[in-house]
C-alpha cells in the first residue's frame, strides 16, 4: 500500500443469507483506490456493485477480509464509530436524491454539517459556497418539489461535498435524468474530481457515463476486470 | 439547537396530521385542566385546613349531632390546645335557590382558631359581642350586595325557631377576607347560642368540634385519647384531621377525585393510543429519510432523541395550549359569583400546572418511545431496497 492509496481492499469476502441458502456475492476481492481517483463501476445486475459501495461507505461490513481507509481498518469499527466516520470522510450521492422533503436545498446541504462542531455562522457559509459549486445558490430557499430532477440532483451533490469528505460515492447518480441532464450531473463530478481532487466511486449502468470517469471497472462473478477510459 | 430544527421539520411533513394531533392532546389537557381546578375548589370550599387541627365528629356519621358537653370534656384531654365547635345551620337568602354554606359557631374561639379568615379585629370583637351577629365571606357580600351593619334575613331549612318560623334575623357585623387566594370566602357563620336558643328542638348538641393540638406530631395520640373518652357512649365518636374530614365531606358530592381520574384516564388513554399510532406511521413513512440520516453519519441515538423530541413537543405544545384555555375558563368561572361561592374560586393552581407538564412528557416520551425504537432499528441498505 502506498502512501497516496485511499482505499485498499484485502482479500474481502461476502456472503448473504437467504432463508436456508447461502449467497456468496465475492470471495476474494482485492482492490485499491489511490487518492484523487474517479473510478466507475459497472457490471451485471446482481454482480455485487451497490453491495460493494456499501461495504466502502462503511454501511455494511464484510464477511471476512480487510478495508482500509487512509491506512486504517474500518471494518471493526462500531456503528457509532463508523457513524462519525461516515460523517467525516464520506459524501453520498443517490440515484433519487434522497432528500428531505420538507427542508429547503439550503437546509438539506447543511445536513451533514449538524454533525460537525461548526458554528452556524460558518455552516450557513459552507452552504453557500457548496451551492455555488453546483450552480444553484438562487435557489437555496426552494424546497426539493421546487426543484427540477437535475436540480435536485445537484443539491444532493452539494449535500455530499459540503463536509469537504475525502471520498463520494455516487449510486447511478444519472440513473433518473435526463441525456442532457446526466451530462451535466457527470461533468460536474468530473469537475469535482479534476479541480477540487475529490475521489470519486461511481456505480453506473451506463457506458456513456462511465467515460467521465477516470478508470472503468467491470465486476462479474467476483473479480475485477480494469479498462482506461 | 440543530436538532430542534430536524424535529420541527419532522413535524412538519404532515401539516395536517400534526394539527388534529396538538387538537387532540389540547382537548386532553384543556379538560384536565378544568377537572383539576374544579376538583381543588371543591376542597377549598369544604373549608381550610391545617396540620395541627382534628375535627371530632359523631361516628355514625358527621351528620349526627354530639352532645355539647363533649366540647369541654375535650378541652381537657391531654395535648389538646384549643377546641371550638359548629352546626350546620342550612341557611338560604330569601329564596331557597339562593343557598349558603351556613354555619353556627361559637365565635371567639372559632375565630381563634381560623386565622384564615383576615377581617379589622374591631369587626371580629363586634361579631363576638353580638348574638344575633354574622359574619360573611366577601364573595357572598359581594354577590348579594350586603354592608356592614345590614340586616337580613337568614332562613335555615333545618331550624325552625320556637315560634314556629325559619327565618333568623341577624346583623353583618363583619365581612372577612381569605389570607390566600385558596381560603374560600363563599360561607356565612352566626353565633351557635342565637341558634341554640332559638332552635325548636336538637338543643344542646353541635355537629362536630374542631380541636388545636399542641403539635401536629400528637395528632394521631390526640384523636385516640378523644375518641377513647367517648367509647361505649350514647355518640361515640371519630376524630380525624382536618384534612381527612373535609375529603370525606367532599365525597358525599360523589368521588370527584375518582371521576377525574376516569375522565383523564380514558382521554389519556385514547390519545396515547392515537398519537402512538399516527407517530408509527409517521416513521413507517419517512423510513427512507432515516436511513439517509443514518448513511449521512446520525447516529441511531440521536435519531430516537430526535423521534421522542418530535412527540415530546407535540404533547408540550398542546397540552399548554389546552391548561392555557382552561386557565381562563377557569377565571371566567370563578368571576362568576355564584359558582365562586361554592367552589372558592377556581384556578389552576401551581400544583395542577405542575402536574399537567409532568402528564405532558410522560405522554410526550410513552408515545415517542416506540416509533424511536422503530427509527432506529432502521436497516439503511433494506430502507434504500424498497426506495
Amino acid at each position: 500500500m502506498s502512501d497516496s492509496d485511499l482505499i485498499v481492499l484485502r482479500n474481502i469476502a461476502k456472503t448473504y443469507r437467504r432463508g436456508e441458502e447461502s449467497i456468496s456475492i465475492f470471495s476474494d476481492l482485492n482492490l485499491t483506490i489511490p487518492s484523487g481517483d474517479f473510478v466507475a463501476m459497472m457490471g451485471p445486475s446482481g454482480s455485487g456493485k451497490t453491495t460493494l459501495l456499501n461495504l466502502l461507505g462503511g454501511l455494511d461490513r464484510p464477511t471476512s477480509g480487510t478495508i482500509l481507509f487512509d491506512g486504517a481498518p474500518i471494518e471493526k469499527l462500531s456503528e457509532s464509530q463508523l457513524s462519525a466516520w461516515r460523517a467525516a470522510n464520506i459524501g453520498f450521492i443517490f440515484q433519487f436524491y434522497n432528500l428531505m422533503p420538507t427542508m429547503s436545498a439550503a437546509r438539506n446541504v447543511e445536513l451533514p454539517l449538524l454533525l460537525t462542531s461548526l458554528s452556524p455562522s460558518e455552516r450557513k457559509k459552507r452552504v453557500k459556497t457548496a451551492l455555488e459549486v453546483v450552480g444553484l445558490d438562487n435557489r437555496a430557499g426552494h424546497k426539493p418539489k421546487e426543484l427540477s430532477g437535475g436540480q435536485q440532483q445537484r443539491v444532493a451533490i452539494a449535500r455530499a461535498i459540503v463536509a469537504d469528505p475525502k471520498l463520494i460515492l455516487a449510486d447511478e447518480p444519472t440513473g433518473d435524468l435526463d441525456r442532457t441532464t446526466a451530462a451535466e450531473i457527470l461533468e460536474m463530478l468530473q469537475l469535482l474530481n479534476r479541480e477540487l481532487g475529490k475521489t470519486i466511486v461511481m456505480v453506473t449502468h451506463d457506458p456513456a457515463a462511465a467515460k467521465y470517469a477516470r478508470r472503468e471497472l467491470h465486476l462479474d462473478k467476483g473479480t475485477f476486470e480494469e479498462r482506461l477510459t | 439547537m440543530s436538532d430542534l430544527r430536524l424535529i420541527l421539520a419532522g413535524l412538519g411533513r404532515k401539516p395536517l396530521r400534526t394539527g388534529l394531533l396538538v387538537f387532540a392532546i389540547f382537548i386532553a389537557f384543556l379538560i384536565y385542566g378544568v377537572l383539576a381546578a374544579f376538583q381543588s375548589s371543591l376542597e377549598n370550599a369544604a373549608g381550610p385546613s391545617s396540620s395541627n387541627r382534628l375535627v371530632v365528629a359523631n361516628r355514625i356519621n358527621f351528620t349526627q349531632p354530639l352532645p355539647l358537653a363533649y366540647a369541654s370534656r375535650i378541652q381537657n384531654v391531654e395535648g389538646v390546645a384549643d377546641v371550638s365547635y359548629s352546626n350546620w345551620f342550612g341557611g338560604y337568602y330569601r329564596e331557597q335557590r339562593n343557598f349558603l354554606l351556613t354555619f353556627a359557631i361559637e365565635p371567639e374561639s372559632y375565630t381563634r382558631i381560623y386565622s384564615e379568615y383576615v377581617m379589622p379585629e374591631e369587626q371580629r370583637q363586634a361579631f363576638i359581642a353580638n348574638r344575633d351577629s354574622v359574619m360573611v365571606g366577601r364573595t357572598v357580600a359581594e354577590q348579594y350586595g350586603w354592608k356592614l351593619g345590614q340586616q337580613i334575613p337568614l332562613s335555615s331549612n333545618i331550624w325552625r325557631r320556637r315560634d314556629g318560623t325559619f327565618v333568623w334575623p341577624v346583623v353583618i357585623r363583619a365581612i372577612y377576607d381569605g389570607k390566600d387566594a385558596n381560603t374560600s370566602t363563599g360561607s356565612v357563620f352566626l353565633h351557635y347560642e342565637y341558634l341554640d336558643e332559638g332552635r325548636s328542638f336538637g338543643n344542646d348538641t353541635v355537629g362536630i368540634v374542631q380541636i388545636v393540638t399542641s403539635d401536629a406530631s400528637q395528632n394521631d395520640a390526640v384523636a385516640a385519647r378523644v375518641d377513647a373518652q367517648f367509647a361505649n357512649s350514647r355518640a361515640e365518636t371519630e376524630t380525624l384531621s382536618e384534612q381527612a374530614f373535609n375529603a370525606a365531606f367532599i365525597d358525599q358530592q360523589g368521588n370527584i377525585g375518582l371521576i377525574i381520574l376516569g375522565v383523564t384516564g380514558a382521554a389519556f388513554v385514547t390519545i396515547l393510543l392515537i398519537v402512538g399510532n399516527a407517530m408509527a406511521g409517521a416513521i413507517r413513512e419517512r423510513t427512507g429519510e432515516i436511513a439517509v440520516m443514518k448513511t449521512l453519519g446520525f447516529t441511531s441515538n440521536r435519531i430516537g432523541r430526535i423521534v421522542v423530541g418530535e412527540t415530546l413537543l407535540l404533547a408540550l405544545f398542546g397540552g399548554l395550549l389546552g391548561l392555557g384555555l382552561a386557565n381562563l375558563l377557569t377565571n371566567v368561572l370563578s368571576g362568576i359569583p355564584a359558582l365562586n361561592q361554592f367552589f372558592g374560586g377556581m384556578r389552576i393552581t401551581p400544583q395542577i400546572a405542575l402536574s399537567a407538564v409532568g402528564f405532558m412528557a410522560a405522554l410526550g416520551f410513552i408515545t415517542g418511545a416506540i416509533p424511536a425504537f422503530n427509527a432506529m432499528r432502521v436497516n439503511v441498505i433494506a430502507a434504500f431496497r424498497r426506495i
